[in-house]
């Protein structure tokens, strides 16, 4: 019924700009790692299209990511003077989707190649692509170079980070569970299958790519603009990789439970901030525990299980 | 001309590291299918244990002898072997029937957590340590030629490794048995091959690799940190996967492949910052007309 999830949205959105009203009164840390909480699942969310849905696997998710705010936070550093208090917003959202889009063509450029790779191979060409991005940005003068750019406008707030995740979740689980999206899930079951049946599994690929690589590229133009400094390590292949693990803690292709994981991962290192010094230890030992203990993902139940 | 062999000198000594840390993920590969994350790791932990052992045997053997030196890589062998039998046996062999990726992301969360537990200053501490030096060094000069003596042991003994480990897989019985796990691993099975012992043997002998190329790899490089394993290992993944994964001389081909595209682009002026996109760039194109790698088998899709 979409009706019902266009309630769901709209509520959603309207909560979180309701919220966004009020989040002065909240301390500023929890406020920080909240708006992270919104950012990851945006990222968790569109990687689970690809990783998930369409059964592809990719390892660049932080290039796109990477592509998306630095566009975003360069069109805001040029324009940001020129343009009245009050627009500030309008050219927040252009940013965004300028980011975003080029975010999806560097997603179509990954995704052609994944018509002729598979598992690995293909794993290891959206890593190398994720590379290739970071380089680009390490080495490009006006991208600020290895220092990255600085001095970034503090625009991201609770509100565009919760709605705009709330857009995502709305426009992955739409079109997943839409007539056309069943395609996604028919290629990751049986590529030879679903050809057989008319879909073009090269079709659903790229388009999954191109859609997630433009929700990882407005993630990427809200975390630029929340942590106010980009740097070009801060999206080499270990920022891929935290994603992936948040896809494959939820359950693969578990909108639901990539949300959950995306919530706990990104809360947890904080929790475990008290014991600052062994913090990454527990969490990578809880990783290997939780693979062990429950390699189908934490929150799935029910017998679609063993994915 | 000389420019041209300055760098195919470079280029072959450090792709011949390459190529050993790449054995041991094809290997590893071959029989379990899966990408040990952790391997770059073990290359770490190799270092290290040259680091902490070439203090106690230096004074006995003589610092710098050769002697010194085959003891240290010996034994750092034989503890990275160790650890590497220790790894599969506790977070790799309870997932042995599950799906390959969640053996993955296992793999993932043990190399994260040996990175971090190497970072805490209890272990070895973050800070950069410098690594001892094993091998009396000598500078060659050939006109404009530099090459030292390091360089030549390494490509010496990376070539004899290699051809040990040929003879280990095609010539001995364990690698029959290796051969046949990677072929078909119930099969062997039912062939009355000891598949947990076969595995456990491949983790010792890519861990005792990946040792000896950390070893190598420190020597070259200006000192030894938890986190020195990353940007190799990446390296010899992609050469891996370059050679076509899961076959052994893929892997030295992988590897010399791409320590020739990288000292080369290195050395050009002007590409230098872009030596990693370009390697990755090559990379990308050869797996676009050869999707299986270079040595790889193509494999038809069949219904």
């Amino acid at each position: 019924m979409p009706g019902k999830e266009k309630w769901f949205l709209l509520l959603a959105i309207a909560a979180a700009v309701a919220l966004s009203m009020i989040s002065g009164a909240f301390n500023r840390y929890y406020l920080g790692i909240v708006i992270d909480v919104g950012i990851n699942i945006i990222l968790a969310v569109s990687l689970n299209l690809i990783n998930g849905h369409t059964g592809q696997f990719s390892l660049g998710h932080a290039g796109f990511m990477a592509v998306g705010g630095y566009l975003a936070a360069k069109v805001t550093l040029v324009w940001g003077a020129s343009v009245p208090p009050a627009a500030q917003p309008f050219l927040f959202l252009a940013a965004l989707l300028i980011g975003g889009l080029v975010a999806a063509v560097a997603g179509l450029a990954v995704g052609v190649p994944s018509l002729r790779l598979r598992g690995d191979y293909l794993a290891i060409v959206t890593l190398g692509f994720g590379e290739i991005i970071r380089v680009v940005f390490q080495t490009s003068e006006f991208f600020g170079a290895a220092t990255g750019l600085t001095g970034i406008a503090k625009l991201t707030t609770f509100g565009w980070a919760w709605a705009l995740a709330a857009v995502t979740v709305y426009v992955v689980a739409t079109i997943v569970n839409s007539t056309y999206g069943r395609g996604f899930i028919a290629v990751h079951d049986d590529e030879i299958a679903a050809s057989a049946m008319g879909i073009n599994p090269v079709r659903y690929k790229v388009t999954a790519f191109v859609i997630g690589a433009f929700f990882a590229g407005i993630a990427g133009g809200l975390y630029a603009h929340h942590k106010l400094v980009l740097k070009p390590d801060g999206f080499d292949f270990v920022k891929s990789i935290e994603i992936v693990v948040m896809v494959i803690l939820g359950g693969m292709g578990r909108t639901v439970g990539v949300i959950l994981a995306a919530i706990i991962l990104t809360i947890l290192p904080e929790l475990l901030r008290g014991v600052a010094e062994y913090r990454m230890i527990i969490y990578s030992l809880l990783i290997i525990l939780l693979m062990l203990t429950r390699p189908q993902g934490l929150f799935t139940f029910g017998k679609k299980g063993a994915a | 001309m000389d420019w041209f062999l300055q760098q195919l000198i470079n280029g072959l000594a450090l792709g011949a590291i390459y190529a050993l840390i790449a054995l041991g993920y094809t290997m590893v590969y071959g029989v379990l299918r899966f990408i040990n994350f952790a391997h770059s790791d073990v290359l770490m932990l190799g270092a290290f244990a040259a680091f902490y052992i070439t203090p106690k045997v230096a004074p006995s053997l003589g610092s710098q002898s050769l002697m010194t030196a085959l003891v240290v890589i010996v034994f750092s062998a034989v503890i990275c072997a160790i650890i590497g039998m220790t790894i599969e046996f506790l977070a790799y062999r309870p997932l042995r029937k599950r799906p390959r990726l969640t053996v993955l992301i296992t793999a993932i969360g043990v190399s994260l957590f040996i990175e971090f537990a190497g970072q805490h200053e209890k272990i070895f501490g973050a800070a950069t340590k410098p690594f001892p030096k094993l091998l009396p060094k000598t500078d060659f000069n050939w006109g404009e030629l530099h090459f030292s003596s390091n360089d030549l042991v390494v490509l010496v003994l990376t070539a004899l490794l290699l051809a040990a480990m040929w003879f280990i897989v095609q010539r001995t019985k364990i690698g029959m048995a290796m051969r046949a796990v990677s072929y078909n691993e119930q099969a062997a099975a039912l062939m009355g091959v000891n598949v947990n012992a076969v595995i456990s043997f491949t983790f010792a002998l890519g861990s005792a690799l990946a040792a000896i190329a950390g070893i190598f790899y420190a020597m070259r490089a200006p000192g030894i940190e938890p986190l020195m394993g990353v940007q190799p290992g990446l390296r010899a993944f992609i050469a891996a996967v370059l050679g076509g994964i899961g076959n052994l001389p893929g892997a030295a081909l992988g590897g010399i492949v791409l320590g020739l595209l990288e000292t080369f682009f290195g050395g050009m002026p002007g590409l230098s910052n872009y030596r990693d996109a370009i390697a990755f760039a090559i990379l990308i194109l050869i797996l676009l007309f050869r999707p299986a790698g270079l040595l790889g088998k193509q494999q038809t899709e069949k219904v």
